[in-house]
Parts: structure tokens; C-alpha cells; sequence
């Protein structure tokens, strides 16, 4: 690995690393919340951090920290209020949010190319202050999205529960939009403001397919995202391509092959579900003898999905269900 | 009523609620002691709800006082006392959550912060999802769960929290027979370890025989408030096993007001054709 000599490759890598880790782990909460886009909202916001940066000549990294911060912060409010039209009051917030960046970049003279780095992301050419910024704002989001989650768990899964168990919920939630703040901030440098959302919420996505549990689903998540992200990196130093989007579409294909795989298991999970049993126990009270000819005997490896029943099984045949009695097949 | 001069563990004096500017409870005046199962009925929109969302500080009330455990609402901390199942149909969210997993955030009001389950908490959890009759299902996914094991799964994350009073908002609403039975089942072991139940109910089915007082709201108001009857409609009607309603009688009443005027008028049976 020749390339690994290379300081740049080296610092992008240790980037893609921590961004990778981190994304998915604040992407978990929204998307349990139902807000799988807040990520996108907070990136359109952060465009204006970036513009007021560059204007006033500040950095603009610490700029958008405030400004998506403060975006976020805003859009839990109105999200508190449970106003009924809380997505348009979104959208206006979004759109304000890109449309203020892209004007104050032209108010400060910068050039479209400028934005462009922020937007797509420019992982190769950074320096190692930002990588060493990125490391530490995303060990600190890690280390609370995994620390905290049993009481982040809570309070995505039924606000209401939670505070009757005692949690302060609006600090919890605001937590949540704070850590998605800080992630899209470290993340536009990786893969870019227009793409970090991509990498908060397809790797849960993919991850849904096939876990059961939520803590299981985080843990995949951060996996699934850090692999994504080294190999957008990897690739894109062999082959001259974009490392954020090679990134994204790493993470989408991995949700391609997931997803089949997915509607499989819980199909299959589906189908194997046992039979309820009656109340009145109707199996051994109706006796029904399956009326036509039964050439084979039903068994392990019969052909017919075979379904718990009780304290028997149940063979699926032709859309009935014969259960086994005695000599012969009773209809259930 | 049966006598009992246990201490006060819910409180609710001269409550009123407003949402939006409409009064949506109105003057209530309501007290639970220890040991009590009070099931609390009503029409839709007649506040129950409202009622013990107002208990557990949930929405504000614009006059009155609430206590809990002799305590003012605004100071109460022992949040681990309570065990709260909110209205709702579904365990579920975007994100898959084992039954295991939804059951001990029930401990969260126990557990030390940033500590991981200890041996008691586990044990809790097990209890709690074995009193329910889900430990078969415990390591599965909450959205492969019908709707009443899914609401058996919520009553179990409040079990979990060992706590002395129950607030169980509508918990059978369109659940299964079986599941019901299986509520009503935990609950009974509840009453004999001696909890407290507030119920909130629009019909009790098998949970009918552990109640020992209902409390029947209507707009806004306590309508009655006494020994149990096991549905509205048996006040409404005389007799409980009547099994269906009347569309003429319902064509009468105004737009979310039951006809309960007090337990003592006559039963309405004899004003139908």
C-alpha cells in the first residue's frame, strides 16, 4: 500500500474513520424519531455558518458549528410545539438556510468553487488540524450516542413514558439535534454538506434489514458507515473520483444487497410464525379428516412449511393446514 | 366502597385543564389512597385521559393541585414509584427495538446513570416480561408483535420499574381477547403485592373483577364516583351483560357527552320504543 506513505491519504483516512463512526450513531436517533432528513435541514442551514465565515474571515468549521447548532436547537422548538404544520416550518427554516449562504458568499466575493468544497467535501486536502478536530468532535458524539443510549433509546421510543420515568426530555432532545449539528459540521469536510445526511441514515437503513434490536442496529450501523467511508477513501486515491459520493454509493449499494436479503428473512419469519391457539381449544373439538387422498406422509423434509401449532404442528398444504392424528391428517 | 383509610398516593384537588383555550376538565376533585384499583370510565372526549395525563404532569393545569405521594407535582422527584403506560397503539419506531430492549428503559428511573444493567435490573426485566407472557418473544423484534402483545410489552416496561402505583392509560383499547386476559392476569398479581391502579378504560372486560371503585367522567367532570360498574353503558342501561348498543339511544347524545346523569335515575330502558 504505497499510497499509505502519503500524509494526506493517511489524514483522510483517519477522517473517513472517526466521520464514518459517528454519523451512523447520531443517524440511529432520527431515524428512530422519524426525522431520517433532519440531517439534510441542518446541512442546508450550515451552508449560511460556512458563508459567514468566509465572509467575516473566521473559520468557517467553527461557524457552521453555530449556526447548524442553532438551526437544530430551532427546529427541535418548533417540533416541541407540535404544530401541525411543522414540516412546512421545516422546509422555510432549510431554505433560508442555503439561500442566506449562497448570498453572503456572493456579498464576501467568493467564487462558487469555494462553496463547492463544502458541499461535495474535500477530504484530500485536509489539514491535520481539521482531522484532529474531526477525532475529537466525533469521539465526543460517539461516546454520548453510545453512553447515553439507554436514555436516548427512551425517549425516541415514547417521549410521554419517558417523562414519567424522570428523564428530562427537551435536554435529551436537544442533545440529539446538537450531536446531528456537530456530525453534519465535521462530516461536510468527508462527504459534504449535500451528502452527509446520505451517511447518518443509509447505513441504519441497511442495518434495519436484517437486526432485531436497537442496540444491535447502532453497533451495525457505526460498522456499516466506517466501511463506507474508508473504502469512498481507498477508492477514490486508486481512481480519480469524488470520495464523498464514491462514499455515499458504497453505502447505498450496501443497502441494495441488504435489502433483499432483508424482505427474505421476515418473510420467512412471517410464514414459520406459529398458529394462534383458540381459547376454547377449536382444534380438538372440530374434527375435520382431511378429505382427499394423502399419497405422502408429512416430515422434516415433506416440502410443506411446517408451523407450530400448540403442542403439535401444523403443515401448510395447498392453503390448508393438516395436522398430523393418528393415521391420518385432520384439517385445522 | 370498601373502607379504606390508607395513605393518600394520588391527588388531585379542584383540577382544571384548558387546551387551546377550551376547558377540558373541569373543578375535579379526586383522591387515591394505597391498595385501591379505580377504574376510570367515560366517553371519548370526556377527559379521562386528560385526567391522569394531568396526574403524571404531563399537561398543565390552568387551576388546582396536584400531589403525588403527599408530594406537590412540581416537586416530585420519585419518579421510580409510578409506573405510567401512555395511550398508544403501537411499541414500535423507525428503528427496530427488541421486546427485551423497550422493557428495561422501564428501569431507567432505577438504574444509576451511565451504569450498564445490574443483576437486579435483569432479574426485573425478566419478571416483568414473564408476567406478561412474552418471554418467548423477548429477544424479538417489538414490530413482529401483534398490537396486544405489543401492548403487553408497554405494560411490562412498567412493571419492570417496580413501582407502587399504576396509571394505565386505555391499555385494552383493540386488544385481543387473549392478550386482555393476560393484562387482566398482571394486574391481579399487582393488586395481591398490593399496587395502587388507575385505570383509564372504555370497556373493562376481564379486568372488571379486580376493580374496586369506578369513576365515571363526563365532559369534564366527575359524573360518578363509586363502587364498580364494569362498563358506561351499565349506567346507561341497568345491566351490564347487555352486549350491544342502541344506535338510537347514541343518535341522542350530543356530540361527546354520554347520557350518565347520576347512578340514581332511572335506567333509560324504559323511554325506548
Amino acid at each position: 500500500m504505497s499510497l499509505l506513505t502519503y500524509d494526506f491519504v493517511v489524514l483522510a483516512l483517519v477522517a473517513a474513520l472517526f466521520t464514518g463512526l459517528a454519523a451512523p450513531a447520531v443517524g440511529t436517533y432520527l431515524v428512530q424519531r422519524r426525522l431520517a432528513l433532519m440531517g439534510d435541514g441542518i446541512g442546508h442551514i450550515a451552508v449560511t455558518g460556512i458563508a459567514l465565515g468566509l465572509l467575516t474571515g473566521t473559520s468557517p468549521t467553527i461557524t457552521a458549528v453555530v449556526v447548524a447548532t442553532l438551526g437544530a436547537i430551532l427546529i427541535e422548538v418548533i417540533r416541541e410545539k407540535g404544530r401541525a404544520n411543522g414540516d412546512v416550518a421545516l422546509a422555510l427554516l432549510f431554505y433560508g438556510g442555503i439561500a442566506g449562504g449562497v448570498l453572503l458568499i456572493g456579498l464576501g466575493g467568493q467564487s462558487a468553487s469555494t462553496l463547492n468544497s463544502y458541499l461535495f467535501g474535500s477530504i484530500l486536502s485536509l489539514s491535520a488540524v481539521d482531522v484532529w478536530t474531526t477525532v475529537v468532535l466525533a469521539v465526543v458524539v460517539v461516546v454520548v450516542a453510545v453512553g447515553l443510549s439507554p436514555q436516548l433509546f427512551a425517549v425516541a421510543q415514547d417521549q410521554e413514558f419517558a417523562k414519567v420515568a424522570g428523564l428530562n426530555v427537551r435536554f435529551y432532545n436537544i442533545l440529539v439535534a446538537v450531536m446531528a449539528a456537530v456530525t453534519v459540521t465535521i462530516a461536510m469536510r468527508t462527504v459534504g454538506l449535500l451528502l452527509v445526511s446520505a451517511l447518518m441514515v443509509v447505513p441504519v437503513a441497511t442495518s434495519q434489514q436484517l437486526t432485531r434490536g436497537f442496540r444491535s442496529t447502532l453497533v451495525t450501523a457505526m460498522g456499516l458507515g466506517t466501511l463506507a467511508s474508508l473504502g469512498g477513501v481507498l477508492v477514490s486515491a486508486y481512481v480519480d473520483v469524488a470520495p464523498g459520493a464514491t462514499t455515499v454509493l458504497i453505502a447505498l449499494a450496501g443497502f441494495a444487497l441488504a435489502w433483499p436479503l432483508g424482505v427474505m428473512v421476515r418473510r420467512r419469519q412471517r410464514m414459520q410464525a406459529p398458529f394462534a391457539i383458540t381459547p376454547d381449544g377449536a382444534y380438538d373439538g372440530e374434527h375435520t379428516v382431511v378429505p382427499e387422498e394423502h399419497a405422502h406422509e408429512h416430515g422434516e423434509d415433506c416440502g410443506h412449511l411446517a408451523v407450530p401449532h400448540g403442542d403439535h404442528v401444523d403443515y401448510v398444504h395447498d392453503g390448508h393446514r393438516h395436522a398430523p392424528h393418528g393415521s391420518h391428517y385432520d384439517e385445522h | 366502597m370498601p373502607v379504606n383509610d390508607g395513605p393518600v398516593v394520588a391527588e388531585i384537588h379542584d383540577g382544571s385543564v384548558a387546551i387551546g383555550g377550551r376547558p377540558i376538565l373541569r373543578g375535579i376533585d379526586l383522591s387515591v389512597r394505597r391498595g385501591e384499583v379505580v377504574a376510570l370510565l367515560g366517553a371519548n372526549g370526556s377527559g379521562k385521559s386528560t385526567l391522569v395525563r394531568s396526574l403524571m404532569g404531563l399537561v398543565p393545569l390552568s387551576r388546582g393541585e396536584v400531589a403525588l405521594f403527599g408530594t406537590p407535582l412540581s416537586q416530585f422527584r420519585a419518579w421510580r414509584r409510578i409506573g405510567f403506560v401512555p395511550q398508544r397503539v403501537s411499541a414500535t419506531s423507525g428503528v427496530p427495538a427488541s421486546v427485551w430492549e423497550v422493557v428495561s428503559s422501564g428501569r431507567l428511573s432505577r438504574r444509576p446513570f451511565l451504569r450498564p444493567l445490574r443483576k437486579a435490573d435483569k432479574a426485573a426485566v425478566r419478571n416483568a416480561i414473564g408476567a406478561v407472557g412474552l418471554t418467548e418473544r423477548a429477544h424479538d423484534g417489538c414490530s413482529t408483535l401483534s398490537g396486544g402483545q405489543q401492548q403487553r410489552a408497554l405494560i411490562a416496561r412498567a412493571l419492570a420499574g417496580e413501582p407502587e402505583l399504576f396509571v394505565l392509560d386505555e391499555p385494552t383499547a383493540g386488544v385481543d381477547l387473549q392478550s386482555q386476559q393476560a393484562f387482566a392476569d398482571a394486574l391481579a398479581g399487582l393488586v395481591e403485592q398490593g399496587a395502587t391502579i388507575i385505570l383509564v378504560a372504555h370497556e373493562l372486560g376481564p379486568m372488571a373483577a379486580l376493580v374496586d371503585r369506578t369513576v365515571v367522567m363526563r365532559d369534564g367532570r366527575i359524573a360518578y364516583d363509586g363502587p364498580p360498574l364494569a362498563s358506561v353503558e351499565e349506567l346507561e342501561h341497568g345491566w351490564a351483560d347487555h352486549g350491544h348498543h342502541h344506535p338510537e339511544l347514541q343518535a341522542r347524545y350530543s356530540d361527546h357527552t354520554p347520557t350518565v346523569a347520576s347512578p340514581i335515575d332511572a335506567p333509560p330502558r324504559e323511554q325506548r320504543p
